[in-house]
């Protein structure tokens, strides 16, 4: 009996212990990474490289998914703004919409689970078959060669990607609210111009995303270099980087909209 | 001995958490010689190099290489130590997103400030040293298992270590494939006169190639010989390694703590 009542505490109670202790462990790898960035600056091509796979990876994803969610957004904020007589702040509507939240959130969770998710099966699968402990007998830290160039490269693609989801999502509304429906394309873009405000909307936003780069990185690096390494370790990493990235996500929006709005 | 060796293992004892992996070790591997240790799979071979080139370190025990305590290093010292390493991976380890010139390139390219036609010109020779030019603009996935191994050494001896670590370098291969690693590994070891380790279960390969042989078993060493004495020797330890014999000193089953009866639940048939 008092078995029965206990047993789902001490699950809890170990539940929090993991996840404090995960916490801690990434915030130490995290300051690892920091201390091991210099030859990622230096020899800024290693970071350039992997840009251009993380960058490259996540494009299409995100030119298509922005355009559709603009598409929605031009289609619902008509519908709803149509009722009030103001279908003609539909550009201020979907600018906003996406600069201050959509853009950054629904990039970044692309992000995670395009990139992130194969930026842990590659450190993963490096660990699995000992080419991170090939590294580290030839002398040369992973964490300085292979994570921290993937972690700035994550960092610094995360609000382009955002800034090029908000581009294709303007102009999927406007396909939809000027080319489809009809609206004018002089008020489209003149009250889109009226109301976004270049410090409070386009900098807060891509701010956002490079806080959210940051998390979704360091997640997907951690996570790999963490990965038990087996292919079975493996993949449960990779499922973890994507479950975990779009909680931190989320839980991250709401901290920095409460901070910044 | 001891003044001239290049390795030293002092009553070594290493246990990957509870497990006991070696038990009180004591070898020494003088400058310049090519030694062998044998052991079956699990018997903790891997763990004996990685002890050497310091990725875990001995709860008991002192492990000197050159002379410095591995045990006692700085990651910097172990850095500096490790430049003039060499180490063959049991499989091969390349960077699967570089191609076979960056990956032989690559500890150049770390550890020096050659201008990149004087990288080049030294990667075409370790490539051509292993009888593989021609092949740097090929990735590691279109390699046959050989090959890699090759490529892999190729990028070991990059830097003409001092040491060289070979872990398992004849399994999984064809015979051809074999037979051309093991040349290559004497004629290496020979030309760079480094002072080599070999772990390995291959006792016929081996035994053509080392000065020396070590036999592991159960976390101890069991026997030790030059390649002739081991060939006639008579204890039973070498001989089932040598002939290859499923019974004898080394057991292929697990020590289990119950008894098959037991568990199968048959025990009390024979109370
Ligand atoms: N990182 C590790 N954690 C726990 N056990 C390990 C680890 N690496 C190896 N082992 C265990 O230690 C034993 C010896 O391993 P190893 O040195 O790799 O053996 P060998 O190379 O002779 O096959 C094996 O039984 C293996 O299961
Ligand atoms: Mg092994």
């Amino acid at each position: 009996m008092l078995e029965t009542l206990l047993s789902p505490l001490r699950k809890l109670g170990h539940w929090v212990i993991e996840a404090i202790w995960r916490l801690g462990m990434i915030s130490r790898f995290f300051v690892a990474i920091l201390m091991n960035s210099g030859q990622s600056l230096l020899r800024f091509h290693l970071v350039i490289r992997e840009m251009y796979f993380s960058g490259v990876l996540s494009l299409i994803i995100i030119v298509v998914s922005g355009l559709f969610v603009g598409m929605v957004l031009g289609l619902q904020g008509y519908t709803t703004l149509v009722r009030f007589g103001s279908a003609d702040a539909l550009g201020a509507l979907v600018a906003l919409s996406l600069l201050r939240e959509l853009g950054p959130v629904l990039a970044a969770l692309l992000f995670a689970s395009r990139a992130g998710s194969a930026m842990t099966a590659e450190i993963g699968l490096m660990k699995a078959t000992e080419q991170l402990d090939a590294m580290s007998v030839m002398a040369v830290n992973p964490v300085a060669r292979v994570v921290a160039p993937r972690f700035w490269a994550g960092v610094l693609s995360m609000p382009i990607l955002a800034a090029l989801f908000n581009v294709m999502g303007i102009i999927g509304g406007y396909a939809v609210g000027v080319l489809m429906i009809g609206l004018d394309s002089g008020s489209y873009w003149s009250q889109m111009q009226a109301n976004v405000d270049l410090h409070v909307d386009v900098v807060n936003g891509l701010i956002k995303s490079l806080f959210f780069g940051m998390a979704v990185t360091l997640i997907a690096v951690y996570e790999g270099f963490d990965a038990t390494p087996t292919a079975a370790g493996v993949s449960a990493a990779t499922t973890r980087t994507v479950v975990t990235s779009a909680l931190v996500i989320l839980a991250l929006d709401f901290v920095l909209t409460a901070f910044m709005f | 001995m001891s003044t001239d060796s290049f390795i030293e293992f002092r009553n070594v004892s290493f246990a990957y958490g509870e497990r006991s992996i070696l038990k009180n070790i004591n070898l020494s591997i003088p400058r310049g010689r090519f030694v062998a240790i044998m052991g079956g799979s699990g018997s903790g071979k891997t763990t004996l190099l990685r002890l050497i080139s310091g990725q875990v370190s001995p709860q008991q025990g002192e492990v000197i290489v050159d002379g410095k305590h591995v045990e006692k290093m700085s990651s910097r010292e172990l850095f500096e130590l490790r430049r003039r390493m060499g180490m063959l991976f049991q499989f091969g380890a390349l960077f699967t997103d570089l191609s076979v010139f960056d990956n032989v390139a690559f500890p150049i390219r770390e550890h020096t400030h050659l201008p990149d036609s004087m990288v080049h010109d030294l990667v075409l020779m370790k490539l051509a040293a292993v009888g593989l030019r021609g092949t740097e603009r090929l990735m590691p996935a279109e390699l046959s298992g050989g090959m890699s191994r090759r490529i892999a050494l190729a990028r070991a001896i990059a830097l003409d270590p001092a040491l060289m670590l070979y872990d398992e370098p004849f399994t999984g291969l064809d015979p051809i494939s074999l037979g051309a690693i093991a040349h290559l590994i004497k004629k290496l070891s020979d030309a760079l006169g480094t002072t080599s380790v070999m772990v390995t279960h291959d006792v016929q390969h081996s035994l053509n190639i080392v000065d020396y042989v070590y036999f592991v078993a159960n976390g101890e060493i069991v026997a030790e010989g030059t390649p002739d004495e081991v060939r006639a020797s008579a204890s039973p330890w070498v001989h089932q390694f040598v002939y290859g014999e499923a019974d004898g000193p080394v057991h292929l089953a697990y020590p289990a703590t119950t008894s098959l009866a037991d568990d199968i639940g048959l025990g009390d048939l024979h109370a």
